[in-house]
């Protein structure tokens, strides 16, 4: 099984390696376009691009400009940002990663607890009343674009009903650091993962309860109600358990994605300065070094969550661990 | 004496498992180990052997579907041990197959006039109410009705797919078709009707079989010459009577003993050989003869030398270093 | 020990109403092997499965009575019948690929039935996994015990699959061609496996199997099944020297012999066996049947006690 670790964490260095070619040759590489004026932003003087070329070693080959830009991200990391004159990029994507983290990780145990319980639930009462309630409600979270149920508990906590004892305890819109207030940072976020996991719990929900039939039509359920066993007991030891393994690899994705930048738009709405936001922000300015550092962020860590996943796949399941 | 139809000359088919880097490395599955054996026009040799011999390996090599890791392939004296796709295409009108899955081997998507004419339409510059014509007499002659044509394979029961299989399957009147399991997966008393089928057909259209199965009964019925497999090469060939009348090899004797037989008489009562363990892995199969760690015979040369399949008794060939050769085995 | 009376198992579907078993009736004595002999569509898996009640169908009607030990289990509550089933009756299916849980171990598998019907403690329980491995032949059974069930083979597996079936003492083990999957080999072994049990054990075995072979080695008295109805049933030696129906002699003649002369061709029956859907009136065989006359019209009764035969033509002995 260690075997088995070690080679997963060897390919997923590998891919890093390739993911951080492939986004400069993207970025640095593409026919038409002079990165060194992409790089210095719109509206800049001629004496900047020259600097910025020097810099960077624009008239340098091109595995000289990788191995620069790799050096100006991950060792010197004095990449700077000339949009935002001279702000440094990496601690500013370092600074964000808290934020992000706080509010998935929140939404994900959120998720998860209640995409279990509404999964096992109507898996259990499937066929019945409750089993369509639930899987309506499902279909209902996700159906509801995360912005808009954003703006919409927003606009019902932070204005309409603010003043009312369900809201008052709404803090305005941002984000508080744990270290400096924890009640604070609680507070700002309960909304936010409210809103994050609604989406999750519905697709989760109706993804474990199929995985779970499915299984109940296994020949090993067979097998264990001709033993004698309680229906509660197979559901829960025998055919959840084996649907575990999907569902910890669909949320390893998620996750991973999520952290990677993917919650951008609630991030916006909330007004949290997540890595979401970062990007976004960088975008409506084309600020390439930002984008660039926070592309090559959220792709590592999608790398990284995947190569996880296949862990935990690992652990959950023996069948893939002998070879 | 005329010249086989089909050659197989030291056939070897190997599969790579793993990679370097997966736990046990790169290994390599013998599923075919150097085998031999020669057909004859008009005649049916059975393939025999239980799962992971390499028969239906073997099959599919002798039809192309596989490349040869090593050997020769002759038929009808043309070499095809390394033909290209473009090469085997006009062969592929005198070698035809049937497999064993009814369910699985017809497209569920097409009626049974398309999956039928399907070869006519490849091979043939027919036209439609020629190849029209041709289908309702191949369903005539494997025992389907003619409205049978417009219908989809989910609406037929077993049996009945794989008669569909069969008009398929000789709708070019090919020459040799290889049969793999081609009646395992149907009840009893359809089996019947299927192996009486395909005698007609032979008879009838002067066909070659190679015929795949695990099921002794049905390969001594339908055989003329039998090949056992076991881990990839055939440890005894020879005419179906004689194999069964008197087994030569240790691992056909006690094959032959493990088959119930439907009689209930007290004078059924037999000697069965049981065999110890199970059938060893073919990425790492022991070493001399492959059978030894469940023969009841072996001896140190078995467990270092290797036997050859040699003739040990007129028509009959045995891989073994003390074979039986008394006539009652 | 074990009686059938009148059992009918129908399912409704979207096509109709499916009457896989009709009017089944048969029992099992303390000890003794019934093999249940049929083809697809026969209904055998099915009276098995109403036996253990494991018919989870919604759409599944079950009529008639089972009896075990004096006892009605048709209409038993869900929890009566759960003791039950593991403990007095168990049962094992075909395909051991399938037939254990991949995410357990095999020891922990065999326990939890133990634990789930007798008050031991874990401990007893997978020392009893490990006793019960070496009973069936699994090499190094104490380490065996913590592997899972993709490392072993088919026949191993069958192997566990008796073993967990077996642990709890069962007075009758349902079987359900539990061989047919298996090399013939493997199977000689199973055989030779279960009937050392049955010895030591002293569990009665309901066998099925379409098999005609494994009936005539290891049954003591037989029943012959088709389209859902009971068409035959005697001793094996009655059955297979004097059939006094005409499938039970037409699947015996259409079965390759393995020795004597060869058939230039087998008899068989023609045609298939009936749509369960569209059963046809009267007796369910006849449109096959080389025998049929005019009575095959109405549906034959089983006549003649334990040595019976649903058939017009055969005179009641």
């Amino acid at each position: 099984m260690i075997f088995a670790l070690l080679r997963r964490f060897g390919q997923m260095i590998f891919v890093m390696f390739g993911i951080s070619v492939l986004v400069f040759l993207i970025f640095f590489a593409t026919p038409g376009a002079d990165p060194a004026a992409r790089i210095a932003g719109r509206n800049a003087s001629p004496e900047i691009l020259e600097a910025v070329r020097k810099s960077f070693g624009f008239d340098q080959p091109i595995y000289v400009q990788y191995l620069t830009m790799m050096k100006k991200i991950f060792i010197t990391g004095d990449l700077t940002s000339f949009v935002n004159r001279g702000w440094k990029v990496v601690p500013a994507v370092l600074d964000t990663v808290p934020v992000t983290l706080s509010l998935v990780i929140g939404a994900a145990v959120l998720w998860v607890v209640f995409g279990l319980l509404i999964g096992v639930a109507a898996a259990a009462a499937r066929g019945t009343w409750l089993d369509k309630l639930l899987m309506v409600l499902g279909l209902i979270g996700i159906s509801m674009p995360v912005y808009w149920l954003g703006e919409v508990m927003n606009l019902v906590s932070q204005s309409r009903y603010h003043d009312t004892w369900m809201f008052s305890w709404v803090p305005p819109l941002g984000y508080k650091t744990f270290s400096t207030d924890p009640k604070g940072w609680f507070l700002t976020l309960v909304i936010p993962w409210i809103t994050l996991s609604i989406l999750y719990i519905g697709l989760y929900g109706r993804v474990l309860r199929a995985a779970i039939i499915e299984s109940l039509q296994e020949d090993y359920i067979r097998t264990a109600r001709a033993k004698g066993l309680s229906e509660t007991r197979i559901l829960l030891r025998h055919a959840l358990r084996t649907s575990l393994i999907s569902f910890a690899t669909l949320f390893g994705l998620d996750f991973g994605a999520l952290v990677g930048g993917s919650a951008l738009l609630t991030e916006v709405v909330f007004g949290l300065q997540g890595v979401g936001k970062l990007t976004y922000d960088a975008l409506l300015n084309l600020d390439l070094p930002i984008i660039m550092a926070t592309v090559m962020y959220a792709s590592f860590f999608v790398v990284m969550a995947n190569a996880l996943v296949d862990i935990v796949y690992i652990l959950l399941d023996p069948r893939v661990r002998t070879g | 004496m005329s010249s086989p139809l089909l050659e197989v000359i030291n056939v070897s088919k190997r599969f790579a498992v793993g990679s370097r880097f997966s736990k046990h490395g790169l290994r390599t599955v013998q599923a075919v180990d150097r085998v031999s054996l020669a057909v004859m026009a008009g005649e049916t040799v059975g393939l025999v052997g239980e799962s992971g011999c390499g028969k239906s390996t073997l099959g599919r090599c002798i039809v192309r579907l596989y490349d040869l890791s090593s050997g020769t392939l002759r038929f009808a004296g043309t070499d095809i041990s390394s033909a290209s796709t473009r090469q085997m295409r006009p062969l592929r009108r005198r070698i035809q197959m049937v497999f064993q899955d009814p369910y699985a081997s017809l497209n569920p998507r097409r009626r049974v006039r398309d999956l039928i004419a399907e070869p006519l339409r490849v091979h043939t510059s027919m036209n439609s109410s020629d190849i029209a014509v041709r289908v309702a007499e191949l369903l005539d002659i494997v025992g389907l009705k003619p409205d049978h044509a417009m219908r989809f394979p989910h609406e037929f029961s077993g049996g009945q797919r794989q008669r569909i299989g069969i008009a398929r399957a000789i709708a070019l009147n090919p020459e040799l078709i290889v049969l793999d399991e081609p009646v395992s997966a149907l009840d009893v008393s359809v089996q019947a009707q299927i192996i009486n089928l395909l005698a007609d057909l032979q008879e009838r259209f002067n066909l070659t079989y190679v015929f795949i199965a695990h099921d002794l009964s049905v390969v001594r019925q339908v055989s003329t010459r039998i090949a056992v497999m076991y881990l990839g090469s055939i440890v005894e060939l020879g005419s179906a009577e004689d194999i069964f009348s008197s087994p030569s090899h240790p691992y056909t004797k006690a094959l032959i003993s493990a088959v119930p037989i439907p009689d209930a008489s007290s004078s059924a009562a037999r000697n069965r050989i049981v065999l110890t363990g199970d059938v060893p892995s073919p990425a790492n199969p022991p070493s001399g003869c492959r059978f030894h760690t469940r023969c009841s015979i072996a001896q140190d040369r078995c467990r270092a030398e290797r036997p050859l399949l040699e003739e040990r008794l007129p028509g009959r060939e045995v891989a073994c270093h003390f074979p039986s050769v008394n006539s009652k085995g | 020990m074990l009686k059938v009376n009148d059992l009918s198992v129908s399912f409704r579907t979207e096509q109709g109403i499916v009457r896989a078993v009709e009017g089944v009736s048969f029992e099992v004595a303390e000890g003794e092997l019934l093999g249940v002999v049929g083809e697809s569509g026969s209904g055998k898996t099915v009276s098995l499965l109403a036996v253990m009640g494991l018919i989870v169908d919604p759409n599944a009607t079950v009529t008639g009575s089972i009896t075990y030990r004096g006892r009605e289990l048709v209409g038993l509550p869900a929890k009566e019948m759960r003791k039950l089933r593991g403990r007095e009756i168990a049962m094992i299916f075909q395909d051991p690929m399938t037939a254990l849980t991949p995410v357990y171990a095999i020891g922990w598998q065999i326990a939890e039935q133990i634990l789930a019907h007798e008050r031991v403690s874990k401990a007893a329980a997978w020392q009893r996994a490990v006793d019960l491995l070496a009973e069936v032949n699994i090499p190094n059974p104490a380490e065996a015990v913590h592997r899972y069930p993709h490392q072993l083979s088919g026949g191993m597996r069958q192997r566990v699959v008796i073993a967990m079936a077996l642990s709890c003492n069962p007075a009758l083990l349902v079987a359900d061609e539990p061989t047919t999957a298996l090399d013939v080999t493997v199977q000689a072994q199973i055989l030779d496996l279960v009937a050392k049990l049955r010895r030591n054990h002293g569990s009665a075995i309901v066998f099925i199997t379409h098999d005609m072979g494994v009936m005539a080695e290891i049954a003591d008295r037989m029943m012959v099944m088709y389209a859902g109805r009971e068409v035959e049933r005697g001793t094996k030696q009655e059955l297979f020297l004097s059939p006094r129906h005409p499938y039970t002699q037409a699947l015996l003649d259409s079965i390759p012999p393995l020795k004597g002369p060869r058939p230039r061709r087998l008899r068989t029956i023609p045609g298939a066996p009936p749509n369960l859907l569209n059963r046809p009136p009267g007796c369910a065989f006849a449109p096959r049947c080389p025998h049929r006359f005019e009575k095959c019209s109405a549906v034959p009764e089983l006549t003649g006690g334990a040595r019976a035969a649903a058939c017009f033509r055969t005179v009641p002995a």
